[in-house]
């Protein structure tokens, strides 16, 4: 037997995923599935997320996560069922929204010739941020680019591109944040600094995050919230103390196992 | 933050944005800049030389002086035209850098002028020193041709950015796979606009589909006021309405297939 689904998904009114009893959510989705000829990636998941919180998505590989987050983004079109960013239908309203949100992925690369400083003012221009020079030459304090601002982006180390992808995300001040797997393939130094990066922007802008990780520890120190995916199916969704009591785990990589091993929270040991 | 304000409408902002970020990565890299140059050179010096050997020895050809000259130069619009467009396009597939585009505020309108601008710009730097080798090697003056050139060139470009905007859809919906459409399109329509001969030598059932084309009344054109110095304005009336329909169509294909890729994920990933 499967952990039911947590009351956060199941208040998802049929109507108007947007609206809620714990006020406006940043995103809604509502009875959302994924068809990609036979494979159901995504089946039938409905949650709402608070606006200001960070709610991480978790799960295996083919779990969902990621054309969950893209169909959230407007880059894949949902065979059924309703997206809600930031109060508009997604991607019936996207024009009103994509200015208030930004994303990072290793599915997407900042262009490889062009400098840092020309990235971050195309995608600045895009976003149509204003003084844009200073907002530049505070992410490059902020993310500490300052020493590499002039430099192509194809001839910077791993950890210096996903700096560089995380200053692009924020360049616009981001009311949501979409992060899918944000310290991937970071050494252990420079993925804590980003993850500290990401609470203090939280803090600092009232900002609301959601991030798609494999990284257990990640995941527990950043987020208020876990929702835990299986075969394009929602597991379980709580917070990260009352999933890991469920499942009488002390951190959520035993819960992770315990889920992708088929084992459930009243058989867990 | 001011984004939320300009998402109304076509954003000259975002549309400039996407030329500097073309401008950029031209001016970053002199082999790009040298290939604008190089084949259009190479083309015109090639034909250029057989046109005069050829008026050396055909009367016809002495007296039709330049008319192969100019189909180079006006295929090589036509042509560079799309791939001005297209390759701008690819570069965002090889950079992997179609998603940041597509979820950033950018349109797709927006998107495809951009490419349309630097398909001028990438057309201006290969044909302008083409023109210059022409007048200078084979003493033909392109720019001699006057107001009827207007016609030509803006009935080639529109047509050139067509095939660019529907190829562009093909790769987006496709991957990178479907690359090789985006170089070799255009030799398709070769045969059948004319380029280096009148519509009147294909066999009937064939002239049919070559006046379908906008380029084919283009090069008729050329051909009538190079030879017999008449400019004919009702065929480039007749290009420009054929365009315009080629246009929206391709344009309604494009937007078509952006949505047939979100339908099958196909922007996540972008490559084979």
């Amino acid at each position: 037997m499967n952990v039911p689904v947590m009351a956060d998904s199941e208040t998802v009114p049929a109507q108007s995923p947007a609206a809620g009893p714990q006020g406006p959510a940043a995103i809604a989705v509502a009875h959302l599935i994924k068809l990609y000829k036979t494979t159901r990636a995504v089946d039938d998941i409905s949650f709402r997320i608070a606006c200001g919180s960070v709610t991480g998505l978790l799960g295996g590989n083919g779990a969902g996560k990621t054309t969950t987050i893209a169909m959230i983004m407007g880059l894949v079109l949902p065979t059924s069922g309703r997206v809600q960013v930031l109060g508009h239908a997604m991607p019936e309203q996207s024009a009103e929204v994509l200015g208030r949100m930004n994303f990072e992925s290793p599915y997407v690369d900042m262009p490889m010739r062009l400098t840092v400083r020309q990235n971050l003012t195309i995608f600045g221009r895009l976003y149509a941020v204003e003084n844009l020079a200073e907002r530049i030459e505070q992410l490059a304090s902020d993310l500490d680019l300052k020493d590499f601002l002039d430099r192509a982006n194809g001839k910077l180390s791993a950890g210096q591109k996903t700096r560089v992808a995380l200053a692009k995300a924020l360049i616009n001040q981001p009311e949501l944040l979409l992060l899918d797997e944000p310290t991937a393939s970071l050494d252990p130094d420079t993925a804590d600094w980003v993850r500290q990066h990401l609470q203090n922007y939280r803090r600092t802008h009232d900002a609301t995050i959601l991030l798609a990780s494999h990284n257990m520890l990640e995941v527990e120190r950043l987020c208020d919230r876990v929702i835990i995916m299986k075969r394009g199916r929602i597991e379980d969704d709580d917070s990260p103390d009352q999933i890991m009591a469920r499942y009488n785990r002390t951190t959520l990589e035993d819960v992770f196992l315990d889920v992708a091993r088929g084992r459930v929270a009243e058989t867990a040991p | 933050m001011s984004a939320a304000a300009t998402h109304h409408g076509i954003s000259a902002h975002r549309i400039q944005a996407m030329v500097l970020r073309y401008w950029y990565l031209l001016m970053s890299s002199w082999p790009r800049l040298l290939e604008l140059i190089y084949w259009p050179a190479l083309q015109i010096i090639t034909w250029g030389f057989l046109q005069n050997y050829i008026a050396q020895h055909d009367n016809f050809f002495a007296r039709a002086g330049g008319t192969l000259i100019g189909a180079v130069i006006l295929w090589d619009i036509l042509f560079r035209g799309q791939l001005g467009f297209s390759i701008s396009f690819l570069e965002e597939m090889w950079a992997r850098n179609l998603g940041n585009l597509m979820m950033s505020p950018l349109k797709p309108i927006e998107f495809l002028i951009s490419l349309m601008i630097m398909s001028l710009i990438r057309l201006a730097i290969g044909v302008i020193p083409m023109t210059l080798l022409a007048l200078f090697f084979f003493d033909f003056n392109f720019f001699a041709i006057g107001l009827p050139l207007i016609a030509f060139f803006c009935n080639l470009i529109f047509t050139s950015w067509s095939i660019g905007i529907f190829v562009s859809g093909l790769v987006l919906r496709n991957g990178l796979g479907a690359e090789s459409i985006v170089w070799t399109m255009m030799f398709g329509l070769m045969p059948l606009a004319c380029v280096y001969y009148p519509v009147a030598v294909l066999p009937a059932w064939l002239q049919w589909i070559a006046w379908m084309l906008p380029p084919t009344y283009v090069f008729e054109g050329m051909r009538a006021l190079l030879i017999d110095h008449v400019f004919r304005a009702d065929l480039m009336v007749w290009s420009l309405a054929i365009n315009a329909v080629v246009f929206a169509a391709s344009f309604a294909i494009f937007l078509a297939l952006l949505r047939s890729a979100k339908h099958h994920g196909s922007l996540l990933g972008g490559g084979e």
